[in-house]
């Protein structure tokens, strides 16, 4: 007989370590849920200010069919959401393709040189560049040679915001497609860009899509590349080679003057941009679950 | 007591043949193979029989797997893995071919350890790989489906959900579903790298019985941990440790009169 089982067993509640280890959780718990409140007392406080004082100005039908006004006068957002609509739309159809393909490349091409290496690593960076840089390098580049605002700068510089969050999320879905599955389709003789777009894109499709729409939900609201690109306009305008109008923009403007009626139509595209971003999250959100659990 | 179940089985076998000389479909001589600095495969060299099912055996990490990968140069893949020496497909060295790879791969058709369906439906992941060489009409394509389903025993399970995705198979059709991948391109090998290491015994029964009846029109070569299976349904079986060919023989040689004490050592159960 040995003489562990001579000794009784540790097992009970009682036991020190069991207890010590209960006291060490429930701290912990306390202290997580603390840190919880702290931040959801914050993002409630922000949602609730920017919806109450933006309600109004979101149910008065003129802010969706009314030009922004002079000071003083009544109006609407018309032509800063139609141009934050273009202009949205323009950066993300220039800035997913390249983003898709460069992340492919970082995942399925060049996993084992150093390029891809060196490549994600300057992608890191540019994804964690304060935007302004951006809007300044499309101004040095762009604007200053054509000497003038236009919303084709403002798209170029949202679109050098969506390839870094594209790249990104591509390279990491395709990464988490096994890779038994390339060999699966590479063992029956598939050449490599076959087996990429109609096995591996497939498999990693959602998570694909789901970047993009983050990646737009990340441009709707950027104000420093439009500062320097776009610019801004008070009418109506469908020339992508003039300044336009656009929502954070007009928000800025209107939100730094002293007049009441421009604080609540700035209210009011405040809270349009929180709750189309938010409907965007919400959409990426379900899109990735239902692939979870199909 | 292990190596009595295996007479047992060996005896219920019809066909126990002599080790008369074959024709052989693969001639591999001195191959070594490399993962960056370990030398996995140490001058192997042996003969695959044409249309018989070809076992290897061995503990973990032997180098059945690699030897296996070799034949359809899966592990070009990957840069840091190297293989030197001989495997002659047709007289063709493949290692240092100069043929496309996919050509080479298309040849020989290969059915990995865990099921491996694509994100597709039942149909076109039959499909997929039919369409990368041929050119075929709706009629002729669904006639190639139905068949390579029939071959692979699993056509009257999915008949009725061709268009469902080979995801809502349970793990063992999801096996069948790849072998009937494997097997609808036609090729000339069908390699199997533990193909029922994941499935449970019902299914497993399946797909050896599946395996045993593919040999008549291909040449078949299978790794498998499993002593039983390679004894059940294999024509030839090679014993491997270390990264050496230690034996290679009659299936029922290597199981009732091994002629090395390593062989026997390992199939007795006093090792491995």
């Amino acid at each position: 007989m040995s003489a562990a089982e001579q000794v009784p067993s540790a097992i009970h509640s009682g036991n020190r370590l069991y207890r010590e280890r209960k006291r060490t959780n429930f701290i912990l718990l306390v202290i997580s849920g603390v840190a919880i409140g702290f931040g959801l007392f914050w993002l409630v406080w922000i949602l609730g200010t920017l919806l109450y004082e933006g309600g109004h100005a979101l149910a008065r039908a003129t802010l969706y069919y009314q030009m922004t006004p002079p000071p003083g006068a009544d109006g609407g957002l018309a032509n800063a959401i139609a141009g934050s609509l273009v202009m949205v739309a323009a950066g993300t159809l220039i800035g997913t393709p390249v983003g898709i393909l460069a992340g492919t490349y970082l995942a399925e091409y060049g996993r084992h040189g150093w390029l891809a290496g060196a490549t994600r690593f300057l992608n890191d960076v540019l994804l964690s560049a304060p935007s302004i840089v951006i809007g300044l390098f499309v101004y040095s580049v762009y604007v200053a040679k054509v000497k003038h605002f236009s919303a084709w700068a403002g798209a170029l510089a949202l679109a050098m915001i969506v390839v870094p969050v594209v790249v990104r999320t591509t390279d990491d879905m395709l990464k988490l497609v096994p890779n038994t599955l390339r060999e699966a389709a590479m063992a029956l003789g598939c050449p490599v860009w076959k087996m990429i777009t109609s096995i591996t894109y497939k498999a990693a499709r959602v998570g694909i899509l789901t970047g993009v729409l983050l990646a737009v939900a990340r441009i709707s609201g950027e104000t420093a590349p439009l500062l320097f690109t776009a610019l801004n306009n008070q009418f109506w305008s469908t020339n992508m080679n003039a300044p336009m109008a656009n929502l954070p923009m007009v928000i800025f403007q209107f939100a730094m003057s002293p007049y009441e009626d421009w604080h609540r139509l700035a209210w009011g595209g405040a809270a349009l941009i929180t709750l189309a971003v938010l409907v965007l999250n919400i959409l990426a959100r379900s899109l990735f679950a239902r692939s979870q659990y199909s | 007591m292990i190596d009595v179940q295996l007479s047992a089985v060996l005896k219920s076998r019809e066909d126990t043949e002599d080790p008369a000389p074959f024709k052989p479909k693969l001639r591999v001589r001195a191959l070594d193979f490399y993962y960056g600095n370990f030398q996995a495969l140490k001058s192997v060299s042996l003969d695959i029989p044409e249309h018989k099912v070809t076992a290897f055996i061995g503990p973990s990490g032997c180098g059945k797997s690699t030897l296996l990968r070799t034949f359809n140069r899966m592990y070009s893949l990957y840069p840091d893995q190297r293989a030197e020496g001989e495997v002659l497909l047709d007289g063709e060295n493949l290692i240092t071919s100069e043929e496309d790879v996919s050509l080479l791969r298309a040849r020989i058709g290969m059915v990995f350890q865990k099921p491996t369906p694509f994100p597709m439906s039942i149909y076109d992941n039959i499909a997929f790989g039919v369409r990368l060489f041929e050119r075929l009409g709706r009629g002729r394509m669904d006639e190639r489906v139905e068949w390579a389903l029939k071959r692979a025993a699993l056509w009257n399970e999915v008949r009725d959900k061709l268009g469902q995705s080979g995801y809502s198979l349970s793990g063992g059709q999801q096996q069948r579903l790849c072998i009937a991948r494997a097997i609808a391109i036609r090729p000339e090998i069908l390699l199997l790298d533990e193909p029922c290491s994941a499935l449970d015994p019902i299914s497993t029964a399946h797909i050896e019985e599946l395996i045993y009846e593919l040999a008549d029109e291909y040449t078949v070569v299978m790794v498998t941990h499993n002593m039983q299976q390679a004894a059940r349904v294999s024509d030839w079986t090679a014993y491997m440790y270390l990264g050496e060919l230690v034996e290679f023989d009659v299936t029922d040689n290597i199981f009732l009169k091994p002629k090395k004490k390593e062989t026997e050592d390992y199939i007795t159960g006093r090792f491995g």
